[in-house]
């Protein structure tokens, strides 16, 4: 069980010519509660991106199970719970119907567990609701449901605090906290003060590059 | 442990695309009218724009019906992806375990379901106003629906290239034109040798061709391109 879950091995990411970071390195052992930091354009999404196999790094490799993502990525992906900054909530769907069928691309969720995952991020009584009449806040909210509905061990948050109002943000810390202590990795950014007991942060702004700041 | 039992089925996802899909376009009504009245609308003002007799009309209907075809799913396409690529959708249907083929495979049969089906369907009271000879009937609906199937799997493809860009829809177009030259050829003729009395046999056979090497390809291009248009 001591086998590291995920390994970024020397990992250099560059956007539009441009060196954001190199030589990452880092290990997330089970039970890993991560936290990204950096100034605003140091390449946080990019990094979660990367991880998730949507961008090529520009060198170096993200090892899952001691073996290369982009090798195993069927494997790779039934383990990985990814919520990104965008908010695949369709407006003309109901609640329900949003969730069934984000559910149905991971494994699939039965009625009841979505009721209870609504219950949880306080969207209970909204299951058949037109998605176009929710507050951004409540759409984010649709989105974080699927961390209760979801069995993946790696969870990957762009920003899982935005637009949402102080009692939810103590309810998904404590979500990502509980996932961790089963046995999960969490990797999320964010600007907020937290208030999780423990949490790891990795600081992008220690990876830039020499010519990064001879240019600024 | 979390991820004790991480068994799905392949096909779940497929189905959600599919149902979701066709729920929400069937709330969003008159999204999908535009192409059909498009159609309406251009072969009905063609008898007026042009001599309106028998026997000219005639001569140009296979052809002009499945121009006005080709134009109208060409018009459609370019919200194809669109939507699903601006809130993140595509990002999930790329990350979930889903074969991304089957995903895509979904979103064009819904595609083809709601613009190239109802197209072929009313093609034959368009044939009447442009008086094709009822030999031509049969032959215009069958290949008008194996037709426009092979046009949306060609869009699909130049759809996931362009959906990246601001303005897709002249690059679109270029892109997926020649492609739609040799179906367009064929089809058209289909109709117009069934009208001769030559039989309809062998450009069918030639679409159906068509339509199952477009299965096997266009899906999987497009589900590469949308792999690189997610980057931007």
């Amino acid at each position: 069980m001591s086998e590291p879950l995920l390994t970024l091995e020397n990992l250099s990411c560059e956007r539009d010519g441009r060196t954001l970071f190199s030589g990452v390195h880092y290990t997330c052992n089970r039970g890993t509660l991560l936290q990204i930091v950096g100034f605003n354009g140091a390449g946080k999404t990019t990094l979660l991106h990367t991880l998730a196999g949507l961008l090529p790094a520009s060198s170096g490799t993200v090892l899952w199970r001691g073996q290369p993502a982009h090798r195993q990525r069927q494997a790779f992906y039934q383990e990985l719970l990814y919520l990104g900054h965008q908010v695949p909530v369709k407006p003309q769907l109901s609640v329900r119907e949003n969730l069934l069928w984000l559910g149905a691309l991971n494994p699939p969720a039965t009625e009841a567990a979505i009721a209870e995952a609504l219950a949880e991020v306080d969207l209970a009584g909204f299951e058949d609701s037109p998605s176009y009449a929710l507050s951004a806040g409540q759409k984010r909210r649709v989105l974080l449901a699927q961390l209760y509905l979801s069995r993946a061990t790696l969870w990957i948050l762009d920003e899982p605090f935005t637009a949402i109002d102080k009692a939810g943000v103590q309810k998904l810390e404590a979500a990502m906290a509980c996932h961790a202590a089963k046995g999960g990795v969490v990797l999320f950014t964010s600007h907020q003060p937290l208030a999780m007991a423990e949490f790891s942060i990795l600081d992008l702004s220690a990876y830039q590059t020499p010519q990064e700041f001879a240019d600024a | 442990m979390p991820n004790t039992d991480n068994r799905y089925q392949i096909g779940a996802g497929f189905k959600a695309v599919i149902r979701r899909d066709l729920t929400s376009l069937w709330r969003n009504r008159s999204d999908i009218a535009s192409p059909l009245v498009f159609f309406l609308i251009s072969i009905t003002l063609l008898p007026l724009g042009v001599d309106p007799s028998d026997k000219l009309l005639a001569t140009i209907a296979p052809g002009m019906i499945w121009i006005m075809a080709l134009l109208a799913t060409l018009l459609s396409l370019d919200t194809l992806f669109r939507q699903d690529y601006d809130d993140g959708s595509l990002t999930q249907f790329i990350l979930s375990p889903q074969p991304l083929y089957l995903t895509v495979l979904a979103k064009v049969i819904v595609h083809w379901l709601t613009t190239g089906l109802p197209l072929a369907l009313i093609a034959p009271v368009l044939g009447v106003m442009l008086s094709l000879p009822s030999g031509g009937y049969w032959p215009l609906v069958l290949s008008l629906t194996i037709g426009t199937a092979i046009m949306s799997l060609i869009g699909a493809m130049g759809a996931a290239l362009t959906v990246c860009l601001r303005s897709s829809a002249l690059v679109l177009t270029l892109i997926i034109m020649p492609l739609y030259l040799p179906v367009l050829i064929i089809g058209a003729n289909t109709v117009s040798s069934a009208v001769a009395g030559f039989g309809a046999t062998q450009g069918l056979a030639l679409l159906g061709a068509a339509l199952a090497l477009a299965l096997l390809v266009m899906p999987l291009a497009a589900a590469g391109a949308l792999r690189i248009s997610s980057n931007h």
